[in-house]
């Protein structure tokens, strides 16, 4: 059918032979998340093919460490996953306790829970802002998670001194001991969160537009996504129940009652309301976390942090991150610096399947199927 | 998952001519892990991944490391004329080399770490690719092959992750010296002086304190 | 020959006759619409944002709306570190935006490499190829800093001459607006700086008696 006349240019659309047009989106973009370049070739809108570039923020953190003691690398693994210095740190520093055989104090690990559960939470909050951004609802859900978002960084602030660049575990235990009001300005955000979720939830989850745009988008098969090694909330959107705070257990996770949400089409609806119901698992680990926190030292007395030379060795560690399975290999020679010191990205490897999710796809939805990954270039280049 | 030992001997039956051992890791609580042969690489990850009791069909992580050449000791073999040396000097060739992480999804069990070695690390820089057993190795092989050089035969897609594609160097090795922008360098000291001195003089201020 | 006195422009104000001068209002007008280029590297691009939310409000600067295309843009905040390979793309997007522009360096990369400065991919500050004007130190800074900076931009363009040899750059007839962007070498950027843009500081220090 056709609602214009029959000479028109418009009208005759169908008789225009197309060619194939190769686009190149980004690396400055206004919809990508940070320095990320796509290739994308085009038949009219839908993908054909689409091959990532990286690279533009590659910033050789592995070789500098090289030439740094174990010590200083830490302020450096705040800047990997940007977002989330909080739970990189603690990555590194569990890696270099396994390392050197160190053990965290009691009360260490239970706030390292808690500020690992915070960040998660902040995370989310904010990937579901830009998700909706990259929507086109241009800016207001972003300002409502970005003002809960300043909250939990205020309490960032004012424990370690920095709102993301925290700096704040080390071998053994964190930097600083956590004041009494500290403990309650943070139960009141975490209530006051809760009421927030419902009432994002509320506008956002049953929005025509946002299902519209996001069902059926971006489907991921659980073999290939176990194949090409996805973890995080896009693993388990696609159905396969593996989180590491379950499966390695590390930490004190084991002591918490919590549930894994878990998806069933593996959609870019899928993944942003695993995002949704892991912030709620959050808040639950909080509660339990602020209630039960032991008193004790903050950090081990016998803690060698400074000077650490650890015995000749390796150690590969893991943790669950907000993105995924971020985990650091690390060669010690004996020296006073890692002789190998590699970090195993989420975001990266998590683009492996970006391709395969965006095939047969429209451009617009492209943009929609990266922001549903959640990569941070920092993690992504290094 | 059964000790290394076990999966050891068990692929040793499997492949009776491909070389597997053991390398051990001090580190107390930590994963030693297996050095395959090249040549068999694919044939044992495929095993691996398939047959039922191992399952491993998550490729964690896959790292690029680089050893440089040096110098061993060996005692000298029995039976050498008398009057020689106890210990024999010789210059070990360096290697590269490519380590995988590997984890079970359905059993729940891991790591197990397998190594791979490169014959040098001049001429002989090529590996057989196990992205057509686990497609997570993908970038990351193609990172190692962009920093370290490693050419790994069989992927779909080796070009170069990070750099630019004119670049000609291997940032990550040992030996790799970057380009010389150290025109301006405001609190040199150590390493950074002398690169900074074949600038402009820098008046040095006093002498090091070491941390 | 501008001999008017403030308390007379007073004076005359509370009589409802306005009295400035051309280069005055020009002034006022560009600064307080300062339109930046929606461009964000490294993790000083989320301060860069928060700084645009609600609780900071760059609005109330007169950045109001973040611009997606540098046609549009004045302002280029260079938010993060500056790699070398995508040193070449931030040129040519400063190449794109017309006359006036500003630039901002934001974050202790930005100025000068930062904590990342050894690396052989990491350009030791974007004032090597491109001219900036304002320096907002930090790692990142916060976003008070970066609306701080702002308002030095805001006195800076205010403080800008229309005519004469210290004229703007955008009105006088002897620079150029276009920088030359540098090509992808085997080792390293061709060439490495901008001999126009930027000339090595002389280090001279004392020596400790």
């Amino acid at each position: 059918m056709s609602i214009m006349p029959e000479n028109s240019y418009l009208g005759r659309t169908s008789e225009v032979q197309g060619d194939i047009l190769e686009v190149s989106m980004g690396p400055h973009h206004p919809s990508t998340h940070g320095v990320f370049r796509m290739v994308a070739t085009l038949d009219g809108e839908t993908i054909l093919k689409l091959k990532p570039v990286f690279g533009y923020l590659h910033r050789n953190h592995e070789k500098l460490a090289e030439g740094t003691s174990y010590l200083g690398i830490m302020p450096y693994t705040d800047r990997l996953d940007y977002l989330n210095s909080m739970t990189n740190n603690w990555s590194y520093a569990l890696a270099v306790e396994k390392l050197s055989g160190q053990v965290a104090t009691e009360r260490a690990e239970y706030v390292r829970v808690i500020l690992a559960e915070l960040s998660r939470l902040q995370n989310h909050i904010c990937l579901a802002g830009f998700l909706l951004q990259d929507t086109g609802a241009s800016g207001t859900p972003l300002m409502y998670a970005f003002r809960e978002r300043e909250k939990i960084l205020d309490l960032f602030e004012s424990l370690s001194g920095s709102r993301m660049m925290c700096n704040f575990q080390r071998f053994g235990g964190c930097r600083l001991d956590i004041p009494e009001d500290w403990i309650e300005k943070a139960k009141i955000i975490v209530e006051n969160f809760r009421v927030f979720l419902d009432e994002f939830e509320a506008l956002v989850t049953g929005n025509e537009i946002v299902l519209s745009r996001t069902q059926g988008i971006g489907i991921l098969k659980p073999d290939l996504a176990i194949n090409a090694g996805i973890t995080g909330p896009v693993l388990r959107a696609s159905g396969v129940n593996y989180d590491l705070r379950k499966v390695d257990a590390y930490g004190i996770y084991s002591r918490f009652d919590f549930r894994i949400p878990l998806g069933k089409y593996g959609d870019t609806y899928d993944r942003y309301m695993i995002r949704v119901l892991e912030m709620r698992e959050s808040i639950k680990i909080l509660d339990q976390a602020f209630a039960t926190l032991p008193a004790g030292p903050i950090i081990d007395p016998k803690a060698k942090n400074r000077g650490l030379r650890p015995k000749v060795g390796e150690i590969y560690s893991r943790i669950e991150g907000p993105k995924g399975e971020i985990g650091f290999y690390l060669i010690s020679e004996g020296g006073p610096n890692p002789y190998r010191y590699r970090i195993r990205p989420p975001s990266l490897i998590n683009l492996t399947t970006l391709e395969d999710m965006c095939l047969g796809q429209s451009i617009a939805d492209a943009v929609i199927i990266l922001g549903s990954i959640d990569i941070v270039l920092g993690e992504v280049d290094r | 998952m059964e000790n290394l030992e076990t999966i050891q001997s068990q692929l040793s039956q499997a492949f009776s001519d491909a070389y597997i051992t053991l390398v051990p890791n001090p580190i107390l609580g930590a994963q030693s892990s297996l050095l395959i042969d090249p040549v068999h690489a694919v044939k044992i990850a495929t095993y691996l991944k398939t047959t039922p009791g191992l399952q491993f069909d998550y490729c964690s992580n896959v790292t690029g490391v680089d050893w440089l050449a040096k110098d061993i000791t060996e005692p000298i073999p029995a039976g050498s004329a008398p009057g020689t040396a106890a210990n024999v000097k010789r210059l070990h060739e360096g290697y590269l080399e490519a380590v995988y992480h590997l984890y079970s999804m359905q059993l729940g069990h891991g790591p197990l770490v397998l190594r791979l070695r490169t014959k040098n690390r001049t001429t002989d820089t090529t590996l057989p690719s196990l992205t057509p057993v686990w497609r997570s190795a993908e970038f990351q092989e193609r990172e190692i092959y962009d920093l370290f050089g490693i050419s790994f035969e069989g992927h779909p897609d080796l070009r170069r992750l990070l750099m630019w594609d004119e670049f000609k160097d291997f940032p990550m090795r040992k030996d790799y010296s970057e380009p010389d922008d150290y025109e301006w360098e405001p609190t040199a000291h150590g390493a950074i002086l002398t690169k900074a001195q074949a600038h402009q003089k820098i008046p040095t201020q006093t002498k090091e304190v070491t941390v | 020959m501008n001999t008017i006195t403030d308390e007379e422009k007073k004076e005359l104000r509370k009589a409802g006759v306005l009295v400035t001068s051309l280069e005055e209002i020009y002034n006022w007008g560009r600064s307080h619409s300062v339109w930046p280029l929606q461009f964000g590297l490294a993790c000083c691009a989320i301060e860069m944002i928060a700084a645009s939310m609600a609780r900071f409000d760059i609005a109330r600067f007169g950045s109001e709306v973040f611009r997606p295309s540098p046609r549009q843009a004045d302002l280029l905040i260079v938010s993060g570190t500056v790699t070398k390979k995508m040193a070449p793309q931030v040129i040519r997007l400063w190449n794109q935006m017309p006359e006036p522009k500003y630039c901002i360096a934001m974050g202790a990369c930005a100025i000068s490499g930062g904590p990342f400065r050894q690396g052989y991919n990491v350009l030791k500050g974007v004032d090597r190829f491109i001219p900036v004007d304002v320096y907002i130190p930090g790692c990142p800074p916060k976003p008070e800093a970066l609306l701080n900076g702002l308002i030095t931009l805001q006195e800076k363009i205010k403080n800008q001459k229309i005519s004469g040899d210290n004229a703007a750059r955008h009105l006088r007839s002897d620079t150029s607006c276009y920088y030359p962007v540098p090509r992808f070498g085997e080792h390293d950027l061709k060439p490495p700086y901008n001999p126009d843009v930027w000339k090595c500081p002389v280090i001279k220090q004392e020596p400790n008696p």
